[in-house]
């Protein structure tokens, strides 16, 4: 996850005078009052809440729609340039070797073949803290599906069958691709000394200052406060050991570049989460200026986490671009896309916790091994440590390499995971205190935001209809219902910019480098224009994706919206400023007499009739005003905000089948000022149906004997389809925080994914009386799991 | 790189021609292309030439005779699924063809290709296992991952039966025609339509190299026959059966008079179980005989290392359907298709 970075504009805006204003804090209708800032003379005037403002807040149609459905918006596949090429990797289909020798010859010789490349340099997963202990021209194989050479050609067949004539010679090593097994003292070492990964701008990468032992890199070890005395101090310890599996990210769109190299400026286009993060990698690792290379993300068909920089696609097409002097594409293919580009890691975690006969949590500990395959990045102990603090913790994260690709940040990296252990055991928990799920959350989570979302689910019908006691229903098919609380973290990119143009004709534009991962910062940029020119949305232009313009913070963390908007509203703040300057000649007073409100110039001194912004616009002096804004920090840095929500899960259990079917959730969710409610919903949905597919279908399946991916496609590779999708009733809970001059949060990871599998798991115990401890929860599970019950009488 | 000719033919002799010339090697027939385009893909098919039969329309149709039905193999299994008569008369065959893969690929998917669709084992779906079915020694399913694989007759290769169409045609008692345009016709049952791995590995069913399928016969039920099919997956949507039966019961009054019951992800060929009918001919249908059924059909089930839970789960999709053919239960919400 990205985090607040130090930056110099911090320390130029603690010197940059400041003015004193009264914002909005807290929920309308629950804790709303005033709250007192510091910040910048230069900031535009405080938003109301969203009730008194004409578009932000609003739900204006998602600006780019028609160019979505009708297929005018062009992707990274997109792209066609004249003599383009097509390129196609090479992989390795074992699972752990040296690589002895590569034959081209034969590729190169296919007619239409007009570059091949031999990876010398892989991106992605650990690396040796000292690289002599393997000495080796190329890299050492530690998955299978890792590539190891790519061919251009003219045609996409002629790469591919090109492709598949690449000869590697291999020297196999022995290799382990089951955790448990990984983690035995004498399993094959999937790296002969220390290794680390370095996460990215999306977050993942594990801890770095660890020790090592065989494939076992950890325990990285957190305490906050004593845990031992908090366990003596108990009356109730509950410790239960729960799994999950390796889900794969399946963004709709795969990775993707093309590369257009030329002497003066290398152009991408990229199915990218971050253009700076893909310029400024390409930059480094090709020792060329930031100025001599492009990034173009005009449309991107999703992203959760495994998109940042260019990665092993990007950096073979430039190098092939750039060796054959033509423009290459070079899009993955599902099977790649499933072995080679990141996945969420698994867990296995024993989770204990102790509380006080009165509900007070006295103590979490968490030891958890994971494995994110070659790399690291399994550590889960996010909900652990954030969610209830007022306990006691310690927590012991492991990462257990295992022969299978790297992990990359997946959509709230550790916490659907820590959330499904975490959640069951809290509910365990109030159970032994024969306290009502909500009551002990309200004991033990001192969150303002969280305690107003329970008082909803409270009072929501579908709460008031489930059964307090388990296993209440007598038939074969049993309801449940059960809830889960999430958490996450208010991140700020500081390299967030954005230019508003206003020019003669009326027209407004904004413009940033900022990339559209499908979550609608377009229509929300094109809404904070419209609220402060009072043009519609659709007449807005929005120019985005693609570094020429001013720098874009690059979308993981849950940062775009937080981290860009209130540079675009600054942005146009200071546009709309230029822009009386410009007219107040031609109208016949000064700039200090006029303003900007709802579409209209008025003279705040009665010199003229307002005057509609469209007429006054013809009358500036020049042909076009235009303002940049860089986001200034935080108004108070020093207070930490955590975003989160309450998820309820209905669901029925057919317990002769073992088959969960989730029929509905009721999901209250926060985010500092949702900017466009309906977007944010969006979000949410996508993350409870993600999220549901994670807790029931979703599983990497890796065959033990020969370490290969056996559903590498989304045949076998479950994911959830039209009938599996519970109906979804989101509730936004508007939560402002006084931050910024949008007051912006993020929701892209709060948004459901952390939860769902929890709350599942919780309404399964509600169900049938029985816990379920592991994901995929499917009929294999399932059934597993209710023949371990107690027997009980079903008269 | 796999260059091959495209043969388009509008007639069945065209075709047949196509199948009888000399270098058989290489040939394939494609109907709708949805199992031939995913084995190119991954490069376990790579032919010569294609003999695309999409386009003969005398291939295509569902007629009714004064036997039953005759039905064209490019029919396709979204056309069965809405035909009055064969929802009213043959439930079960609609509602297997009904609830197979998604809607788009029911629209483009035929019955014949269906029915001769080779298995879903992802051993042999990949290219880097040279498996039995690839005229190699091994199996890998046996010691790999095999929680969707056989319980019962598996032989040496436990990979399940792929077709629901076959499952509901099995009940139904139905046969199929292929022809030769040097032998002329023939006609197999459903069952002698599939080869035991034991009998020949790399071939799944008895059709030859120069054959077409030309047409599948459905005899008219007797009266007082109802039916039914329904399949279990992990997803409801898109997604393979875990577990299915087929029911076809006579009634006389609320006496059973005969029963089928038939099963597709329980062996490598579609099967009848013999145990669990004889649980239900001569009795009411009630739940308790539908649950006898049920428990009698796993008699001989021998689960593999990672697939016991479907020896659980087929009882109770058997139960379900019997009770689902007779009227007694409605068609079960969380059945995937």
């Amino acid at each position: 996850m990205a985090t607040t970075k130090s930056h110099p504009a911090a320390d130029a805006a603690n010197s940059t005078p400041k003015k004193t204003v009264k914002m909005p804090y807290g929920v309308p209708g629950y804790t709303l009052q005033d709250v007192e800032r510091q910040v910048p003379t230069t900031e535009p005037p405080v938003l109301p809440v969203n009730a008194d403002l004409e578009y932000i807040g609003k739900s204006p149609k998602r600006w780019d729609a028609h160019a979505k459905v009708s297929g005018s918006g062009r992707y990274t596949a997109d792209i066609q340039l004249p003599g383009m090429l097509y390129a196609k990797f090479a992989s390795s289909n074992v699972p752990h070797a040296k690589v002895v020798s590569i034959d081209t010859s034969a590729a190169e010789k296919v007619p239409g073949v007009k570059g091949v490349f031999v990876i010398e340099n892989l991106l992605g997963g650990a690396r040796l803290l000292n690289p002599s202990l393997e000495v080796s021209r190329y890299p050492i194989v530690r998955y299978a599906g890792q590539p190891i050479a790519a061919v251009a050609a003219t045609q996409p067949h002629i790469a591919e069958e090109a492709a598949l004539l690449v000869k590697v010679q291999y020297a196999p090593k022995p290799f382990v691709v089951d955790m448990e097994m990984a983690r035995q003292s004498d399993a094959p070492p999937v790296f002969p000394g220390p290794a680390n990964q370095g996460g990215s701008a999306g977050g993942g990468g594990g801890a770095s200052d660890v020790p090592q032992t065989g494939n076992i890199h950890g325990p990285a070890v957190h305490k906050r406060g004593d845990a031992e005395q908090g366990f003596k101090d108990a009356d109730f310890i509950v410790e239960s050991k729960y799994t999950t599996q390796v889900q794969v990210h399946n963004a709709l769109e795969t990775h993707g570049v093309v590369a257009d190299w030329k002497p003066d400026l290398l152009t991408v286009w990229a199915s990218t989460q971050g253009t700076a993060s893909v310029r400024e990698e390409l930059a480094s690792f090709f020792k060329l200026p930031k100025s001599q290379v492009r990034v173009i993300t005009e449309f991107m068909g999703g992203g959760f986490g495994a998109k940042f920089g260019p990665g092993n696609p990007g950096v073979v097409a430039a190098a092939l671009s750039k060796q054959t002097g033509a423009p290459v594409r070079l899009m993955l293919d599902r099977k790649e896309e499933q072995l080679s580009v990141g996945n969420r890691p698994s867990s296995d975690q024993t989770l204990k916790i102790g509380a006080k006969k009165d509900g007070t949590l006295t103590a979490i500990q968490l030891i958890s091994f994971g494995t994110a395959g070659c790399g690291t990045g399994a550590g889960c102990a996010g909900p652990a440590t954030n969610l209830y603090q007022s306990a006691s913790l310690h927590t012991e994260e492991n990462d257990v390499f295992i022969n299978a690709g790297p992990a990359a940040a997946f959509r709230a990296p550790g916490h659907p995971q820590g959330a499904f252990a975490l959640e069951q055991t809290i509910d365990e928990m109030a159970e032994k205190l024969n306290m009502q799920p909500l009551e002990f959350r309200d004991k033990i989570d001192a969150n303002p935001v969280r305690r107003v979302e329970r008082q909803i689910i409270r009072e929501s019908a579908l709460w008031k209809s489930r059964n307090p006691v388990p296993n209440a229903d007598r038939g074969p098919i049993k309801r449940g219902v059960g809830l889960s609380q999430s958490v996450w973290y208010r991140h700020i990119e500081m390299d967030s910019a954005a230019e508003v143009r206003v020019h003669r004709d009326g027209s407004v534009e904004v413009l940033s480098a900022v990339q559209d991962i499908g979550t609608g910062i377009k229509t929300v940029m094109a809404q904070i224009l419209s609220e402060q020119f009072g043009v519609p949305p659709q007449q807005v232009s929005v120019k985005i994706g693609d570094t020429n313009y001013p720098v874009g913070p690059n979308s993981g963390g849950s940062v775009t919206t937080a981290s860009l908007t209130p540079a675009v509203r600054d942005a146009a703040w200071q546009a709309a400023q230029k822009f009386l300057v410009s007219v107040a000649p031609a109208l016949g007073t000064t700039p200090d007499d006029l303003v900007l409100t709802k579409g209209e110039v008025h003279s705040k001194s009665g010199h003229m009739q307002p005057i509609g912004f469209r007429r006054a616009a013809a009358k500036m002096d020049t042909s076009e005003v235009s303002a940049q804004a860089r986001r200034v920090p935080d108004y108070d840095p020093k207070h930490y905000d955590t975003y989160g929500g309450v998820d309820v899960a209905e669901i029925e259990v057919d317990t002769e089948m073992g088959i969960i079917h989730v029929k509905r959730f009721f999901a209250v969710h926060d985010c500092g000022r949702p900017m466009n409610p309906s977007q944010v919903i969006n979000q949410i949905n996508g993350g409870l149906i993600q999220g549901t597919s994670y807790a029931l279908y979703e599983n990497r399946l890796l065959d033990p004997t020969y370490g290969l991916m056996v559903n590498a496609n989304l045949d076998q590779y479950k994911i959830a389809g039209a009938r599996d999708i519970p109906q979804l009733h989101v509730q936004l809970v508007e939560s402002y925080i006084g931050q910024s001059s949008t007051d912006a949060s993020g929701i892209g990871e709060a948004a459901g994914i952390i939860s769902a599998a929890a709350a599942i798991g919780n309404a399964f115990y509600n169900a049938t009386g029985v816990r379920i401890r592991s994901t995929p929860m499917t009929p294999a599970v399932v059934l597993e799991t209710l023949s371990k019950a107690p027997q009980r009488s079903n008269a | 790189m796999n260059q091959f000719v495209f043969a388009d033919c509008t007639t069945e002799s065209g075709a047949l021609a196509q199948l009888s010339q000399n270098a058989k090697d290489g040939i394939v027939v494609k109907a709708g292309g949805i199992d031939l385009l995913d084995r190119m893909k991954e490069g376990l098919e790579s032919p010569t030439k294609l003999v695309n039969i999409r386009n003969i329309s005398s291939l295509r149709g569902i007629r009714e005779t004064p036997e039953g039905l005759h039905i064209g193999p490019l029919t396709t299994l979204t056309e069965i699924s809405e035909h009055p008569l064969i929802q009213s008369q043959y439930t079960i065959f609609s509602d297997a063809c009904g609830n197979a893969a998604t809607p788009h690929i029911r629209n483009m998917a035929t019955l014949g290709g269906n029915l001769l669709q080779e298995n879903r084992c992802w051993y042999f779906r990949s290219k880097d296992y040279q498996c039995l079915r690839k005229g190699k020694e091994i199996c890998f399913a046996f010691g790999g991952l095999n929680q969707y694989h056989s319980i019962m007759d598996y032989g040496s290769c436990p990979a399940v039966a792929p077709s629901s169409a076959a499952v509901g045609l099995l009940g139904l008692n139905a046969t199929v025609e292929l022809t030769s345009a040097k032998r002329g016709k023939r006609v197999v049952g459903i069952k002698d339509l599939y080869v035991m791995p034991e009998a020949n590995p790399t071939k799944f069913n008895v059709v030859e190299p120069d054959e077409l399928l030309t047409a599948v016969m459905i005899p008219k039920p007797a009266a007082g026959t109802r039916s039914a099919y329904q399949k279990y997956g992990e997803k409801q949507s898109f997604d393979w059966a875990i577990a299915d039966a087929g029911v076809v019961l006579e009634m006389d009054g609320n006496v059973c008079r005969r029963a089928v019951v038939t099963m597709g992800a329980a062996s490598p060929v579609v099967r009848r179980s013999p145990q669990a009918e004889a649980a239900l001919v001569g009795k009411p249908i009630t739940e308790e005989t539908a649950r006898a059924a049920g428990k009698a059909s796993m008699e001989g089930a021998q689960p593999l290392s990672m697939n016991a839970y479907k020896v659980q789960m087929f009882p109770v999709a058997i139960y379900r359907t019997v009770l689902l053919a007779a009227g007694q239960m409605g068609r079960d919400p969380r059945a995937a298709g």
